[in-house]
């Protein structure tokens, strides 16, 4: 599966290579060295960039960098075009001359900042400098593929609980509503019993903690109808999926969203460690310790047991019953943690969060190599195939295909993946059961 | 002079496993409107000959000729159109259609054409009209009794034009009465002139029943005579007569005080007050035909399945199991009989398999130690001699003694006080099976109580101290094999085994 991850990756590279113009602080100092490599420190530079805080930190590098190698600034035009030209003319108006303007790609297509319109304002000439452009496939930036991690995060945590279900030969259709189930409840515990906008960091989390809770107590009434009342999982499951939508729906008393008023409540969305959403960080510590529990504890063991054939496990003394409930609650768990991120991400509890969710969890886990027929299945697949997943939407998107061309193509592709891999079982000596 | 060709001629019949001869050089005929029992015991190839008939199987070598004609059958389907019906013991029924759709299932009609229900209907009842049955055609499968659902197999059957109808084991799920109705059905076909192989366990059928009877021992035929020229215990010698030397390593016994005991078990009418005990460093057998509850016994013995009355007490604690997990912590294991679904998981790692009861041993803080567990497994690879290529090999991929030997190996680390062994060798080849033998005794010399279920007589003579017969849920005879003063012979257990209450028959049991 790695490999065809690794294959799409190659594929949208390939086809996004594009001419990049970069605008970062690092760009911006890149910038005012080739200043200073090329003119000294004897010209006055305006610095004219866009308002913004990503544009204000590129102007603020070259400010920095220029100055210390000893170049007068006359000013940072940071604003609309039109603003740039003002600060222009009253900059020339003072008195001062400005001989270079420095900018990034996008303000230097700016039609104030075209040669003939400055040699309107300026007796001298102005050159326009901005950091040099090069070829690179824009699939490939940090941004993009952070931002690839952390759109399918929600998906991937929720992919976690479900590749233990499915390992176990079961399925569970809940999770999307349970997820909206989770955002709901935080937004409505919180305006109603735990201070609304008042409430601070402490009430957040208990609110965050009581929203996980009540999709493990559903998780459990799953567990519990399939093992007590035989009721097959994906029955079980798609009852309970239609309970807590409509669940939603009445907590959020019919309307599209409970605003949630305590600042706090962003806090868990916006936290970052080095630049990586605190998303993506939880998902990856989720990804290890599951991959640890499935492989280096006796549950894992249980779990792939009871999945290979229940009635071998049951007899060779594995709590067959204790086991499927345990999933079922892990599994609605993992749907808890992506609603309280999704409520701490919009700032609402939206009851119709993670509609259609289950089909893209399911979808990662399955692309992800583990068996519907359950006993197989590795936690690291999953994590590659909601990788896969996300590529290809993303590749899609960056390819500007429209929505239902990308919807045919994104099936065909899940397929295809699922096919790779198969032949792939095949070539490769079945016999032996690949190191877990 | 123009002689009539007999239905079905069979010569030289000859079909293989990979460590198993099922048939070797088997020839039959069977005449129009004859019954033909065939007799031995399990495993003796019985089932493969049916099921080359049937379709199911291909014999290596061997032709089969039909009215003269020769034939190839290479799948059900050619079976059925050469008018060779086989009722198996597990039906063919479709629980959620009605008798009159069920009988006409197989039939080749037309994907669209559209059914009359009233001919349906007429068409059934004058089907089941020709055995003599009063069944409702419009009745559904699932509502049927056992007896009634064998009615419809054979008037399925029937709706086929069937010439030759083989039976297996067509009373074994019946009651006396049940089985009255069923031999009134064979005589019906008799006399319409199809010909009959009848399978069964049960000596008082084939006396009412057989015109000629065919013995077959280890694929071997060994003999085929008419009925009435045969005794019971001539019966009873030719299928179990084999010699039990060098087969069966060496035993000695050092019998000490009960471990388990086990009194009234019982559990619907598949397991009827069933006691007994076994001793520290005995070899109980349980011997008994198929369906005679004995698996029934070792399931509850592993808590798998609860009685409905009845105690089980091991070192003199009265146990109350409610799952096998329970059954495993208080030191009884069992070895299923069919290690393919329910002994081991075919699809994940002979290792893992082996790990499974055992995880806790292999753990240290709630993580597991995978050298500990791989460490462990090596030792017994070596111990129980488990020829396997790697660890990480599926145990779908391992030959049957060396899957036995697996399980084995995970209930002695799981350190066992009560081994339960169900048909420990069946599907097992001869070189295997002594290697397990010599682990029942090297098992029992370390003073564990073992229990070992068997169909296969020599096998449950030669390696049991005392022997449990069970026939119909019940236990009919408890034979001493190591001190009484009289051998006991294959001839007493099937006398046990065979004993029919309700027809009267004698019964041998002593304790």
């Amino acid at each position: 599966m790695l490999l065809v991850l690794l294959l799409l990756c190659a594929a949208i590279s390939a086809l996004t290579v594009t001419d990049m113009h970069p605008e970062d602080p690092a760009a911006g100092r890149q910038l005012a060295k080739l200043a200073l490599q090329k003119y000294g420190t004897d010209p006055n530079i305006l610095i004219v960039v866009r308002d913004t805080d990503a544009d204000r930190a590129f102007a603020q590098a070259i400010n920095d960098e220029l100055v210390t190698g000893g170049v007068h600034v006359v000013g940072i035009a940071s604003g609309t075009p039109r603003q740039a030209m003002l600060q222009l003319t009253q900059t020339l108006a003072k008195g001062d001359t400005v001989d270079v303007i420095a900018t990034h790609n996008f303000a230097s297509q700016w039609e104030v900042l075209n040669a003939s319109r400055l040699a309107q304002v300026s007796d001298k000439p102005i050159k326009v400098i901005r950091p040099p452009s090069y070829r690179w496939p824009s699939f490939l930036t940090k941004n993009n593929l952070l931002s690839i991690l952390n759109q399918n995060a929600p998906i991937a945590i929720m992919a976690i609980g479900m590749t233990l279900v499915i390992i176990t030969a079961g399925i569970d259709l809940s999770v999307g509503s349970l997820m909206a189930l989770a955002a709901v409840v935080t937004a409505v515990s919180l305006r109603d019993y735990l201070g609304g906008a008042a409430a601070h960091g402490g009430s957040v989390a208990l609110a965050f903690g009581f929203a996980m809770l009540v999709c493990a107590v559903v998780g459990a009434v799953a567990g519990l109808l399939i093992t007590v009342f035989k009721i097959p999982p994906f029955v079980a499951t798609l009852g309970l999926m239609m309970v807590a939508r409509g669940a939603c729906y009445i907590l959020a008393g019919g309307a599209d969203a409970v605003k949630i008023d305590a600042p706090a409540i962003s806090s868990l969305y916006d936290a970052s460690v080095f630049g990586v959403s605190s998303q993506i960080i939880l998902m990856v510590i989720l990804f290890i310790t599951a991959h640890v529990v499935m492989t280096h504890t006796p549950f894992g063991r249980y779990v792939y047991a009871v999945g290979g054939n229940v009635s071998a496990a049951r007899l060779s003394g594995v709590p067959v019953m204790a086991v499927l409930i345990t999933v079922y609650i892990v599994c609605g768990l993992c749907a808890g943690v992506a609603g309280v991120l999704d409520a701490s991400h919009f700032l609402t509890g939206r009851p119709k969060a993670g509609e259609f969710y289950e089909l893209q969890v399911i979808a990662a886990v399955v692309v992800g190599g583990t068996s519907l027929m359950g006993g197989e299945g590795k936690i690291f697949g999953t994590l590659i195939g909601a990788l896969i997943l996300g590529v290809i939407q993303n590749g899609l998107n960056m390819a500007g295909v429209d929505s239902y061309r990308q919807m045919v193509i994104y099936g065909a592709l899940i397929l295809v993946a699922v096919v790779v891999d198969q032949l792939k079982k095949k070539v490769i000596n079945p016999g032996i059961v690949s190191q877990q | 002079m123009s002689v009539t060709p007999p239905l079905l001629a069979i010569k030289g019949l000859t079909k293989s496993y990979p460590g198993v001869q099922a048939l070797s050089d088997v020839s039959l005929t069977l005449a129009r409107g004859e019954v033909l029992a065939l007799l031995g015991e399990n495993g003796a190839g019985k089932s493969t000959l049916i099921k080359t008939l049937g379709g199911v199987h291909q014999s290596d070598r061997g032709s089969i000729r039909i009215d003269g004609d020769l034939v190839a059958i290479a799948n059900p389907r050619d079976a059925r159109r050469l008018g060779i019906s086989v009722i198996y013991q597990e039906f063919t029924l479709i629980p959620t259609l009605k008798v009159r759709e069920n009988i006409f299932l197989g039939h080749n009609r037309q994907w669209l054409k559209p059914i009359s229900q009233k001919t349906e209907r007429a068409q059934a009842q004058a089907l089941l009209n020709r055995i003599g049955s009063q069944l409702d055609p419009d009745r559904l499968c699932s509502e049927l009794s056992v007896a009634d659902q064998q009615v419809v197999e054979i008037a399925k059957a029937l709706a086929l034009n069937t010439k030759l109808m083989v039976m297996d084991e067509p009373s074994a799920a019946l009651s006396p009465r049940e089985a009255e109705g069923l031999f009134g059905i064979v005589e019906e076909l008799r006399s319409q002139g199809i010909g009959i192989i009848y399978i069964t366990h049960r000596l008082n059928e084939v006396e009412q029943l057989a015109d000629r009877i065919m013995i077959l021992r280890d694929g071997e035929h060994i003999t085929t005579q008419a009925a009435a020229d045969l005794s019971r215990d001539q019966i009873i010698e030719n299928m179990v007569g084999r010699s039990l030397d060098e087969e069966f390593p060496p035993r000695c016994s050092v019998i000490g005080e009960p471990r388990l005991q086990v009194t009234g078990l019982t559990r619907g009418t598949a397991v009827e007050n069933v006691s007994f005990t076994v001793h520290r460093g005995e070899v109980l057998g349980i011997a008994g035909l198929v369906g005679a509850g004995r698996t029934e016994v070792a399931r509850m013995l592993f808590a798998a399945d609860s009685p409905d009355q009845g105690t089980i007490t091991l070192d003199g604690v009265v146990l109350r199991l409610k799952s096998p997990r329970q059954a495993i912590a208080a030191g009884i294991c069992l070895l299923t009989e069919d290690r393919k679904s329910q002994g081991l998981i075919l699809t994940q790692s002979t290792q893992h398999n082996f790990g499974l009861p055992n995880l806790v041993d292999f753990s240290s803080k709630g993580m597991l130690v995978h050298r500990r567990e791989q460490n462990r497994f090596q030792h017994y690879c070596d111990a129980l001699n488990i020829r396997i290529a790697d660890p990480q090999q599926r145990a779908e991929t391992l030959s049957g003694g060396n899957q036995q030997k697996v399980v084995l190996a995970k209930w002695l680390q799981s350190n066992a006080d009560v081994i339960i062994f169900d048909e420990p060798t069946r599907g097992i080849d001869v070189g295997a099976r002594y290697e397990i033998y010599q682990l029942l005794n090297e098992l029992s010399e370390q003073g564990k109580a073992i229990v070992m279920i068997s169909s296969d007589l020599p096998e449950v003579l030669a390696m049991s101290d005392r022997i449990v017969v069970m026939c119909e849920g019940q236990v009919t005879g408890l034979l001493d094999v190591k001190s009484s003063q009289q051998k006991v012979t294959p001839e007493d257990i099937m006398r046990c085994a065979t004993s029919d209450q309700s027809l009267e028959q004698p019964m041998v049991a002593q304790s």
